[in-house]
């Protein structure tokens, strides 16, 4: 076991862990943030994805050892109002349908614009396509994003 | 049962009960009016009072609770209008659709309403299944009444409170009116309107009057969803509650021989190790208890990764299970016997198994005129046999619960589909009354069938009872994909007898699975050929199966109508043409009895398909375009797809697709849900599979089970409603069994080839032929 010093959100947060522990979990189980999700453990469904000093990355394979001072911004701390234009562009278009996954296609959209704030649809989809919807609301995530980008 | 936070009680702390019931028990809707505390109207009425008594659901003994009072409306004086939901939510919209349905008649501003979930209550709610594409179906005409009736109810009130005759006052968005001017919000009228009497006779708004009904409306959790809000069962916290894990057999065949838990019980975080079984000895299963792996090894800890960690260093020893017959009951009391085999099963001796068991003794489903004549006399018969694999349901949310059960009573916490499957046997496996033990339902993260299956929520209590504590079971993404309940894997073969002017004269159908057939023997193109003859057989298997998507039918319309593609080109006919001359048929001079599709709504998504799809039109003559429609859960779909070779690969650039489901409550929750199923029925016809060798399943993961992803997904689904007057059905599964014929007839028109074998992109196994 080991003691860490997390900047979530904004905030800081003290978790006594073992190493070893992916992000994903002292997220989950710790710090009570459940908008991360757990989807394959293998960082292969994007469900978990948070961002590292605003890059998207896949909590579940990243050990609590290697954050560091890193700053990490979950699905609740996106936007104080839940108003971010991802948000806001996912709530236009009605994409969710389970709704499971979108935490982590919202925050991984979110990262791509930041980056490439106008994608063309192969940049989208490419980017995209870590991030698992089994319900398949794959062209909505699509258009959404265009939306958010002012496209 | 207990309810924490129903709303239908009369004991609810809100309501007080002024006894002025309208009506009887034998009324269409059964509805009780009550004051709110704090003002207000209540209006309690059943859920479950239309149902017809042939209704598929009305047979799982829920019509004699269509007289329990169990939905609600409540109408504040701050005209706020709450409307419960009773279903559980894993994607198709309920919890927006259905308080819809009721809105449309009580004539609110949509805005004003709050739609609220409930708890489960078996006794008053029934089953509360959500699958089968059945709630809105099912709930369509008590919604309607009990919305009615609270408007006229409202009427009234003001038609007394103003003197007025109730005939000269109209509503619109929560609103009521008289033409001398006056008017009040139904918050301010429904105080006076809780002491009206429940009206004996409601009418109907007319279907082209609707305002919210056939008006999109976005989801009612849309923004707790983009905001991360704790709304699934794996998300659901209580403090101090414990996390546990359960390691099953690594193959079906095995069952738990011995375990040394001595270093796992040495990691950090671990409370205890200990094996149970899930039914005991002489334990009668449900349908839908399903038969899992009964013997489990439990690790316990304090948190989700201790227990993920500790679980890698359990020393097991498996062993051989031998044939056993087990009796499992049905919901209706009924009782089957099923053989479950020992031996580790493998998917090449399966295709084996099943190509030798294809030519014994099967079961004649149904038969009409000669067929073995027919044939016999046949100019040309064309024979082909399809096969697909077992399938997982890769739910997002892997399954999980949350359990805190006592000597006294349990609580269980999570995502399931039927909540009042399980309790009856929750009931009887801890020896607790049905009123002690509660299920609160959460929001799911994906169903597929695969949530009514229940039992993770017997292993979660079982688990609780045993460490006495409250506790989460969780199961990794592993468990998940390797536990069982896959869609069974199946096979048919087709034959269409031709005469010699290439009229179809006999079609039959041999179909098999493992463990179950897929045929349903009434539908297309059964009612439409002469001759007809489609016949059912099994092989049992201990690898566990279940309900997918569509159950059946989505290896049916795959099978069938890929077969009926190759039928029309062996005519010369174009396939929707052929397809619709074969409905002609069915319509004016049906075939045998109880054919169980309408001809000519079939015949009608066809026509929209091939109107809006361009079928056949010049500038989309060198597509590569595949078709295919079919039946099921009352409602009626087909799709044109459009493919293209890309980087080697077939990939779905287009997609146009046509539904029959009568009034669309919700239009574009609907086209999502459409747009969903073909993205769904792609990637499962291309990529999808679940193999076994030597027991155990071959894919564990999303990187050896192969999931649809962004970039191969169809850049655009065009989806079209056929818009008609008629009461509405199901729409969660039917879109999605033609996706695959589709795919294939398409795949044939890319590549040259037919495609027999699911899925289309993997090279057949070696035992094929």
């Amino acid at each position: 076991m080991a003691k860490y010093t997390l900047k979530v959100n904004g905030k800081t947060f003290k978790v006594d862990v073992d190493s070893a522990t992916p992000l994903l979990w002292v997220l989950r189980d710790h710090l009570h943030l459940p908008g991360t999700k757990y989807g394959c453990g293998m960082a292969l469904c994007g469900a978990c994805t948070v961002h590292l000093n605003g890059a998207a990355t896949r909590s579940c394979v990243t050990p609590v050892s290697s954050v560091g001072k890193s700053e990490i911004t979950t699905i609740e701390g996106l936007s104080e109002q839940g108003d971010h234009p991802v948000q806001k562009a996912w709530l236009e278009h009605d994409v969710a349908q389970c709704g499971y996954c979108q935490s982590g296609q919202i925050m991984s959209a979110a990262a791509l614009l930041k980056t490439t704030p106008n994608p063309t649809d192969e940049e989208i989809e490419t980017f995209m396509s870590g991030n698992i919807c089994r319900c398949g609301t794959y062209l909505r995530i699509k258009e959404a994003i265009k939306t958010a980008s002012g496209q | 049962m207990k309810n924490k936070n129903i709303h239908s009680d009369a004991d609810h702390p809100l309501a007080v009960d002024l006894g002025n019931e309208g009506g009887g028990m034998n009324r269409r809707t059964f509805l009780k009016a009550s004051a709110l505390m704090g003002g207000g109207l209540m209006l309690r009425f059943s859920w479950l009072s239309a149902l017809k008594p042939m209704d598929k659901m009305a047979e799982l003994n829920v019509a004699e609770q269509g007289s329990q009072l169990n939905g609600y409306i409540q109408i504040t004086p701050d005209n706020m209008i709450k409307i419960f939901c009773p279903n559980p939510e894993f994607g198709q919209n309920v919890m927006t659709s259905l308080p819809m349905i009721v809105a449309e008649e009580l004539d609110v501003d949509w805005k004003n309403v709050v739609v609220e979930m409930g708890p489960h209550d078996n006794v008053k709610l029934g089953p509360q299944f959500t699958g089968g594409s059945n709630s809105v179906r099912m709930y369509w005409a008590p919604l309607r009444n009990a919305g009615a009736s609270a408007r006229q109810m409202l009427v009234e009130a003001a038609a007394q409170t103003w003197g007025i005759p109730a005939g000269e006052i109209t509503t619109k968005e929560g609103v009521l009116s008289h033409p001398g001017g006056k008017t009040a919000t139904y918050g301010e009228m429904a105080s006076a309107a809780a002491a009206i009497a429940v009206p004996k006779d409601v009418k109907l708004k007319s279907a082209k009057d609707f305002t919210i009904v056939r008006k999109s409306k976005k989801n009612a959790e849309g923004s707790k969803i983009v905001t991360g809000k704790p709304l699934f069962g794996l998300d659901y916290y209580q403090e101090g509650m414990k996390f546990a894990m359960i390691e099953h057999p690594p193959a079906f065949g095995l069952k738990l021989k011995s375990f040394d838990a001595t270093q796992t019980l040495k990691m950090p975080g671990i409370v205890d190790v200990f094996s149970l079984k899930l039914y005991p000895e002489d334990y009668l299963q449900a349908g839908f208890d399903t038969r899992t792996f009964n013997d489990l090894l439990v690790v316990v800890g304090n948190s989700t990764w201790e227990v993920m960690s500790a679980r890698k260093k359990l020393k097991t020893e498996w062993e051989p299970i031998s044939e056993t017959k087990e009796t499992v009951v049905g919901w209706r009391g009924d009782k089957r016997e099923v053989v479950v085999p020992a031996g580790l099963e493998s998917t090449s001796e399966h295709l084996k198994k099943m190509a030798e068991r294809a030519k014994g003794e099967v079961k004649e489903l149904r038969k009409d005129g000669d067929p073995e004549t027919a044939f016999k006399n046949a100019a040309q018969v064309i024979e082909r046999t399809y096969h697909a694999p077992f399938l997982a349901h890769n739910c997002m949310e892997p399954m999980n619960f949350f359990a805190h059960v006592t000597d006294e009573k349990a609580l269980l916490v999570g995502p399931l589909q039927g909540p009042g499957w399980i309790e009856p046997s929750l009931s009887k496996i801890l020896n607790l009354p049905p009123e002690k033990i509660e299920i609160q339902m959460t929001r799911m993260g994906g169903g597929f069938g695969r949530r009514a299956y229940g039992h993770f929520i017997t292993e979660a209590a079982l688990i609780s009872k045993k460490i006495k504590s409250p506790v989460k079971l969780i199961y990794t993404r592993e468990d998940d994909m390797t536990y069982g309940i896959y869609r069974p894997m199946y096979t048919a073969t087709y034959r269409a007898a031709l005469d010699a002017d290439k009229n179809l004269i006999a079609f039959h159908v041999r179909g098999g699975g493992i463990p179950e057939h897929p045929i349903h023997a009434n539908r297309f193109p059964a009612g439409a050929v002469d001759n007809y003859l489609a016949e059912g057989w099994e092989v049992p298997s201990n690898i566990t199966i279940g309900a997918f998507r569509a159950p059946r039918s989505n290896f049916n319309a795959a099978a069938e109508q890929s077969f009926l593609d190759e039928v029309a080109e062996a005519m010369g006919k174009d396939p929707i043409d052929f397809r619709l001359e074969l409905l002609q048929r069915a319509k004016t001079n049906p075939v045998g009895k109880n054919n169980e599709y309408d001809a000519d709504r079939y015949a009608g998504v066809l026509e929209l398909l091939k109107e809006k799809s361009g079928w056949g039109k010049p500038e989309h003559r060198d597509k590569k375009r595949g078709v295919a429609a079919y039946f099921c859960h009352n409602s009626y779909a087909g799709h044109v797809v459009d493919m293209v070779i890309r980087d080697g690969e077939p990939y779905v650039e287009h997609v146009t697709s046509a539904m029959d489901c009568g009034i669309v409550v919700n239009p574009d929750a609907a086209t999502n849900m459409v747009q969903g199923a073909v993205v769904d029925g792609i990637g499962n016809a291309l990529y999808g599979a679940l193999t076994h060798q030597d027991g155990a399943a071959e894919q564990s993961n999303f990187h050896n089970y192969r999931i649809i992803r962004h970039h191969e997904a169809p850049k655009s689904i065009d989806v079209h409603f056929v818009q008609n007057d008629i009461d509405p059905t199901g729409l969660g599964e039917p879109p999605f069994p033609p996706v695959f014929a589709a795919v294939a007839n398409a795949l044939y028109k890319a590549t040259g080839n037919r495609k027999y074998m699911q899925p289309f992109t993997a090279e057949p196994p070696n035992s094929q032929g």
